[in-house]
């Protein structure tokens, strides 16, 4: 068991399983000699080698769907979108194709493929640095999104979606990489892909979250605490597909729900868990469902007081959460 | 009597000459009876090979079939044929049927896939195979298999930007992938004037540093040589190859299209008097590689094939409807 | 007194070889001056146009900043500048200030953008800007004006369907478009040879059916000729042209990265020998067309306005955040 960032977690997840499945490559841009942007695959290159670890050209609809052939054909590819607001180039490949390709060829066909991109704000990466772009893909049946929140979770999800006989986003945040550390075992272990992770449990007011806005969460609970209210947190881990069960049972448990995410609110993910929650434990709520989410603008703005009025931050939250506890 | 020029004189048997002419009538023939069962009401599209075949069947002959991987798009009726698909799965795919190997009756006719042939599945949006062509090449590198890939598509589609990220990608990594380009002239009703500034679309092949090959398309043993040419580069880690196959169309574009409005008869008429499959019949006889007797052999074999094909998928079963929820994921 | 003379075969005029020169060195030290406000902490962002001074200055030097339009992409300062965009915008633009005329402090920084001057609006995915551009000139034949659009780009962004999609498309309609690569040799860290099977991105012309030329981007008289021909071409109806400058980046691919990782330290310095302003400024003085004393007077100068930029921007307002909802559509 060590601490490690983030960032950490997923180089060394990619690390472990490397060596332990020969099928396994990495491509994308930089992501060799120069380790990746964000150094996620430094070193990489130089144990596993050139035919392992390759630098790609710039071309994203290239990556992902030479990334399909090269599954079909027997490896494991975990290409990088260097940046999440990048992959539209490749929306044809992954959506069209990636996704359709069993279901189209009656299952004759599949994609293990996983598709690794650092998203989200915060970092002054502006409208085309910043985003999320997690509820584009969620939306696609025959694709899976996960997006962890801790380096355990990085960990165990990551060699889950390399696992996985299907195509899975697996979206990292920016902001997440370096600041957040945990603990992570040595060994290789799995988290489903699909499973959500109560974080905490309250009776007042359930949040209900994923990735970096997770430990936001876990900081207005805190702060909440102190105040006398109680809040039970939710870590989807998994967007797509979504952990109906857990999500029905906070909603049940405290009456109260908040959804938070950083994607924009209109057609996010909030969208999705309020209607599930709607449909089948309406009665059990004492007050109307919240979200709190990044505004309905195109992306996040540079410029630090744009950039703070866009993001979701731990204040935002709390605010939320105590507006909602005391409907 | 061996001499330039002759079929005798080249690499290659009576037997595979045979085939070829065999595989070309058989897929004009399988073609043909789709357009009837699209006019009788019982197929609702139909897209044609017809006018294509010498290109499909020389290229396809070329690689070890059912090994190497072929990414073919919806013009392919002949080169899966070569491949190995049976025309029964051919009719079962075209009327949607449940036993449709290709997609359970879930695509479009002529969007081929075969797994046991190694044929991969593919989709409608054009130039997407020429990417995945370089990404089972890219798998055949890094796991050294032998095996070559090969990617077939229209010259309209090499205007996508995915041909140019395959074949830039491919050159790069010198990946064992051929690109062939069946250049009929036309992307449906958009002549190739008014699809690339260029006469040729083997001039591009300059641009990514890998060679470009221009070859009659209506002559199945010229496209097999150059193609075999291509898959020996391939195999020895020279890299990709760029094929351009001259040919055209016979047929509109599929049942819905009219050619009318963008063709003359004159102009078509003048192709069919290159029509691969009646050129390459009078050369087997004319060279004593087939007899007539073989010849009539073969299109009564073709015509009870057709025949067994059409009378097995029309009474095969359609899908059940529950299997729509079917093959979502890996379960 | 010789107005004119002749210049690398050409005549041009002594005024437009100053100007050019001005703007290398006004982009040169605006850029480093980026890079000390970042070290100070008072910018977390640079990306720089070091060393591809003399391609930029030189092709927009041929242009027509009255009828024309550009679409830069980010290393493109000298561009911008010698386009019309003041310093004062540029270091506003890169503070994220309110009055930034390329986003109001939405982009990051060096992401221009400036309808007034013709500067189209450019976005962080690379090569998108070269469809954009066949557009804008597109528009320019079908209404019969007499203008060119140019696009500039990395050598790296020539692997983008996108690219290979706008240089199909321009020439088949046979568009006034200029497509300008700065080819530096890497994509971020990714060198030449490993993004291209090819040692001159020129050669993709010859797919397109399109005239293609290389040129030294240190040469910015070389590129000017290029860009001249070029945009006499396309005004005659010739269609596109493809320009290939061989370059190289004086720094890493931005404040964040290290180059180091990649490059040699002895390659940069091969490379330094060839610093299109040095070489420019040798040459001007071979022709006569410079001396120290006009040097010194033009430092001076420079300096004078990076200054007053710096300051400038420094103190100017930020963005007030009620504007994060402006501008989603035309109207709110």
């Amino acid at each position: 068991m060590a601490v490690m960032s983030y960032l950490e977690a997923i180089r060394e997840t990619l690390r472990q399983e490397m060596r332990h499945d020969e099928r396994i490559i990495i491509y994308g841009e930089d992501v060799g000699v120069r380790g990746g942007v964000f150094r996620v695959t430094e070193g990489l290159q130089k144990e596993f080698g050139e035919d392992r670890v390759i630098d790609s050209p710039l071309a994203e609809a290239a990556i992902v769907g030479t990334a399909i052939g090269a599954a079909v054909n027997g490896l494991r590819p975990v290409p990088e979108i260097q940046f999440a607001d990048f992959i539209f180039p490749a929306i044809n490949q992954i959506v069209q194709e990636a996704a359709r390709i069993r279901y189209r060829s009656n299952g004759a066909f599949g994609v293990p493929l996983v598709i690794r991109a650092p998203f989200g704000g915060g970092v002054h990466g502006a409208l085309y640095h910043s985003q999320s772009v997690e509820a584009f893909f969620a939306h696609v049946p025959g694709l899976k999104v996960v997006i962890p929140s801790t380096p355990y979770d990085a960990k165990g999800l990551l060699a889950a979606a390399i696992q996985d006989e299907d195509p899975v986003l697996y979206f990292e945040h920016k902001a997440a990489y370096r600041s957040i550390k945990g603990e992570v075992p040595d060994e290789r272990y799995l988290i489903p892909i699909g499973k959500a992770d109560l974080k905490r449990t309250g009776k007042d007011v359930s949040i209900i979250t994923y990735g970096l806005m997770v430990n936001y969460a876990l900081k207005a609970a805190e702060t909440l605490e102190k105040e006398g209210i109680s809040v039970e947190i939710l870590d989807l881990r998994s967007i797509r597909p979504l952990d109906v069960e857990m999500i029905l049972e906070t909603a049940k448990r405290t009456g109260k729900v908040l959804i938070v995410h950083e994607d924009n609110l209109t057609g996010g993910i909030g969208g999705e868990v309020s209607a599930l929650i709607a449909e089948h434990a309406l009665f059990h709520l004492d007050a109307p469902i919240m979200r709190l989410a990044g505004p309905d603008v195109p992306a996040m703005p540079y410029s630090p007081p744009l950039e703070h009025a866009f993001m979701v931050t731990s204040d935002k939250i709390t605010e939320a959460a105590r507006k909602l506890a005391k409907f | 009597m061996k001499g330039v020029g002759t079929l005798a004189s080249l690499n290659m048997t009576p037997e595979l000459l045979k085939e070829m002419y065999y595989t070309m009538a058989l897929s004009r023939a399988l073609d043909d009876r789709m357009w009837i069962l699209n006019r009788q009401g019982r197929a609702p599209v139909v897209y044609s090979a017809n006018g294509h075949e010498a290109v499909q069947v020389g290229a396809a002959m070329a690689l070890n079939r059912g090994e190497d991987w072929i990414v073919p798009y919806y013009r392919d009726l002949a080169m899966v044929l070569a491949y190995g698909m049976t025309p029964r799965e051919v009719m079962l795919h075209l009327l949607g049927r449940a036993d449709d190997p290709n997609s359970g009756g879930r695509q479009m006719p002529a969007h081929w896939g075969l797994k046991r042939r190694h044929i991969l599945t593919t989709g409608s949006v054009v130039a997407t195979q020429d990417v995945h062509a370089a990404g089972l090449a890219l798998a055949s590198k890094v796991l050294k298999d032998g095996r070559v890939s090969m990617a077939s598509f229209g010259e309209g589609s090499t205007s996508q930007g995915e041909f140019h990220e395959a074949l830039n990608f491919a050159a790069v990594h010198k990946l064992p992938v051929i690109f062939l380009n069946e250049n009929n002239g036309y992307a449906i009703s958009v002549p190739a004037r008014k699809q690339m500034a260029i006469m040729d679309v083997a001039a591009r092949a300059q641009g990514y540093g890998m060679p470009g090959v221009i070859v009659d398309g209506n002559d199945p043993v010229k496209v097999y040589e150059v193609t075999r040419e291509a898959a020996d580069r391939a195999r020895r880690g020279e890299g990709p190859t760029l094929i351009e196959a001259k040919t055209y169309r016979f047929v509109p574009h599929s049942s819905d299209d009219d050619d009318r409005a963008y063709r003359s008869r004159e102009e078509v008429a003048e192709w069919k008097k290159r029509d691969p499959v009646i050129t390459f019949e009078k050369r087997l006889l004319d060279e004593k590689v087939m007899t007539e007797e073989e010849l009539k052999a073969f299109q009564q074999r073709i015509k009870d094939e057709v025949n067994d094909a059409t009378e097995y998928a029309e009474k095969a079963p359609l899908p059940d409807p529950a299997t729509l929820w079917q093959h979502v994921y890996a379960d | 007194m010789a107005q004119r003379e002749p210049v690398s075969g050409l005549p041009v005029d002594r005024e437009k070889l100053k100007t050019m020169y001005y703007y290398m060195v006004l982009s040169r030290r605006l850029d480093e001056r980026m890079w000390i406000l970042n070290r100070q902490g008072k910018a977390p962002f640079v990306i720089s146009c070091q060393g591809q001074e003399g391609a930029q200055a030189g092709v927009v030097m041929a242009l027509d900043s009255q009828v024309d339009w550009i679409a830069p992409y980010y290393r493109d300062l000298a561009v911008v500048l010698a386009f019309g965009m003041t310093p004062r915008e540029v270091m506003l633009g890169f503070l994220g200030k309110a009055d930034d005329p390329s986003s109001g402090g939405r982009q990051m920084p060096a992401h221009y953008g400036h309808r007034a001057r013709r500067i189209f609006t450019g976005s962080s995915p690379v090569a998108t800007q070269v469809t954009q551009a066949a557009g804008l000139a597109w528009a320019f034949k079908l209404r019969h004006e007499a203008a060119v659009a140019v696009a500039f780009l990395g050598e790296g962004s020539t692997n983008q369907g996108e690219f290979h999609e706008a240089l199909n498309f321009a020439a088949v309609q046979r568009v006034p478009l200029i497509v300008v690569v700065e080819n530096n040799g890497y994509a971020i860290s990714v060198p030449q040879n490993h993004q291209m099977a090819i040692h001159n991105v020129a050669d993709r012309a010859a797919g397109y059916g399109i005239v293609g030329v290389v040129v030294q981007g240190s040469d910015p008289l070389a590129v000017y000729e290029a860009a001249h021909a070029a945009r006499e071409r396309a005004l005659a109806g010739g269609g596109p042209t493809l320009i290939e400058a061989k370059t190289y980046r004086y720094t890493a691919h931005s404040s964040d990265d290290d180059d180091r990782s990649y490059r040699s330290r002895e390659e940069l310095l091969r490379e330094k020998a060839d610093d299109p302003v040095v070489v420019f400024r040798e040459s001007l003085m071979r022709l006569n067309v410079w001396d120290e004393r006009q040097e010194e007077r033009l430092q001076q100068e420079v300096r004078a306005v990076v200054d007053d930029a710096t300051e400038y921007a420094l103190n100017a307002a930020m963005p007030d955040p009620s504007t994060l909802m402006d501008h989603v559509y035309e109207k709110d």
